[in-house]
């Protein structure tokens, strides 16, 4: 039994089903990734775990620590140890760095701040009274993002593909804090279809079309991700499933029925 | 009570804002009602004042050349919950001086006040003017404020204006600037207000650029909630070459709270330019989201980001 447990989460928004009778468990201080095509249900199931709004009402559950989630706002699930950083970190007028990193901070002194802005590469100096705005790219805003949750010393972190809009420097340093955070006790789960995300990822779960298709070591998941998902031309539609639909046997690489 | 201790209970009121800093070097005044409390000045700053009816006039100069290193405090205000305070101000920057006021605004116990300030204020070429007016307000908001200024900018002089009302509730307000800028003149005024309860909030700005390089902005940041109003009326014109200007208003709407802007560009000069933009509505959702997700309440997070909206 994991730390976080999905549980026959499906989801339907207007009329698409985005989220199929999806379980998945993460295990406590493991650093996990889910990976699939765009469009896949990867950053829907982010925000069904954090609870967002328009994300809650779901048919199956979401269990931390083998209590149910169920009705439990995203401040309460933050306070209970969940959180999650954006794809595209929100911009906020005016609101200087530094507040923004202290306000979920367990310890609001500048100096648990300035430690969380040095582990992303950030020079305090630099930073902290500038504002959480347009006049940072979206790299520095992704890695005040991370110092933020730094400082907010949670149990589990969702991280909505961590290396959109960062450059090679910054992504290796985010690497390297997803692995002190691990070493800390961290459950971390990245949403990604990065192959360079997935390799930092301990184990893996592939999804398309709402569905979780497999699951295991990341060898297993990258090497069928590389060689099926990303030549693949169908829209989030599994083989089996698209077969089925159009009524053809598969067949496996060797020639044998699928 | 004697001017003294009048002195020392209008800045007891702004205490929590810092007050007042003391020290021979920096200029001070205090006025209560029409009744000039306390005052120093320093070298190369005039200040004259006559009690009137209803308030003061008071004519202020600061010496051509001479550079104000500190600001100069002030605080107006009246304790008790009804009156009227009318402050008259003409005030003079001479060529190539420089000075900062920092003024306090004080109607803690108000239930009846009117505040009015009528100011010509003349920042000569080279000359550069700093007023940063806060408001201190009762939790009753039984104030009218309406201040006025008609302002004038010499060439390459700059004017920076901040009005800020964060605590108490504003009451009823109509603030009205206009402000004319020769070449290469610069103009920034600012209005950060929190507007609650039914607070009534009216502010007509307005910038000329008549100059040569002259440029200005123009920003509105309000929050509002409950049932209160505002109405932002932010204008600059443009009719020389390479003027520029921008107006930018923000504002926070929740609840029963209703909000309108309308700038007004108005450009005359082929090579001027100016810009506006405007934002009213609710809390962003992505900012509430992001900042609970970190664990504080939706009432913390809407109070966090309107800190930030109002820095």
């Amino acid at each position: 039994m994991g730390v976080l447990e999905v549980r026959d989460v499906s989801l339907t928004l207007g009329d698409k089903q985005i989220l199929k009778d999806l379980s998945v468990d993460f295990w406590e201080g493991h650093i996990h990734a889910i990976i699939g095509p765009n469009g896949a249900g990867k950053s829907t199931l982010a925000s069904v775990i954090m609870g967002l709004p328009g994300f809650t009402d779901i048919a199956g559950d979401v269990i931390l620590d083998g209590r149910s989630l169920q009705d439990v706002p995203v401040d309460e699930r933050a306070r209970r140890g969940i959180t999650l950083a954006w794809q595209e970190p929100a911009r906020f007028e005016g609101l200087r760095v530094d507040r923004f990193i202290a306000a979920g901070a367990r310890d609001r002194g500048t100096a648990t701040v300035r430690n969380a802005l040095e582990k992303v590469g950030l020079d305090p100096d630099k930073y902290m009274q500038r504002a959480v705005d347009k006049t940072l790219s979206g790299g520095e805003r992704k890695r005040i993002e991370l110092a933020s949750i730094l400082a907010m010393r949670p149990r589990i972190v969702l991280m909505d593909e961590p290396d959109s809009g960062i450059d090679v420097e910054a992504l290796e340093r985010i690497f390297e804090t997803l692995r002190e955070m691990k070493s800390g006790g961290v459950t971390v789960i990245l949403i990604t279809h990065s192959m360079a995300v997935l390799r930092q990822a301990e184990h893996a779960f592939l999804m398309c079309n709402g569905r979780l298709l497999d699951k295991g070591s990341v060898e297993k998941i990258s090497g069928y991700f590389e060689n099926r998902c990303i030549p693949c031309d169908h829209t989030n539609m599994p083989v089996a499933e698209e077969a089925a639909e159009l009524g053809v046997a598969l067949q496996d690489d060797e020639g044998a029925p699928a | 009570m004697s001017a003294v201790d009048l002195a020392r209970s209008l800045l007891d009121s702004v205490a929590e804002f810092g007050g007042h800093a003391a020290g021979d070097d920096v200029a001070h005044l205090e006025v209560h009602g029409n009744e000039v409390v306390g005052a120093h000045l320093v070298p190369g700053l005039q200040i004259e004042t006559q009690e009137i009816e209803d308030g003061i006039e008071a004519h202020i100069v600061v010496e051509r050349g001479t550079r104000l290193l500190k600001p100069v405090h002030m605080c107006f205000g009246l304790l008790p919950q009804t009156g009227m305070q009318h402050i008259v101000m003409d005030v003079e920057i001479r060529e190539e001086a420089s000075a900062s006021v920092l003024a306090h605004c004080t109607f803690p116990n108000a239930v009846d006040v009117t505040h009015a300030m009528d100011a010509e204020i003349r920042v000569e070429p080279g000359a550069e003017y700093r007023y940063f007016e806060r408001h201190v307000h009762g939790p009753d908001g039984g104030v009218l404020v309406v201040p006025k200024a008609k302002v004038h900018l010499g060439e390459g002089a700059r004017f920076r204006t901040e009005f800020e009302l964060l605590k108490g509730r504003v009451g009823a307000m109509d603030i009205d600037y206009e402000v004319t800028c020769e070449a290469h003149a610069v103009l920034e005024m600012i209005a950060r207000l929190i507007g609650r309860g039914a607070d009534s909030i009216v502010i007509h700005e307005t910038g000329h650029l008549v100059g040569e390089y002259a440029r200005a902005v123009l920003q509105s940041h309000m929050a509002l909630r409950d049932t209160a109003r505002a109405e932002v009326f932010n204008t600059i014109t443009a009719a020389a070459a390479y003027a520029r200007g921008h107006v930018d208003c923000k504002e926070i709407v929740q609840e029963q709270a209703v909000a309108r802007a309308v700038p007004i560009v108005e450009v005359r000069h082929p090579k001027a330019h100016v810009t506006h933009e405007a934002a009213i509505g609710s809390v962003d959702s992505r900012q509430l989201q992001t900042i609970m997700s970190r664990g504080l309440t939706e009432d913390d997070a809407v109070e966090l980001i309107i800190e930030g909206l109002l820095s």
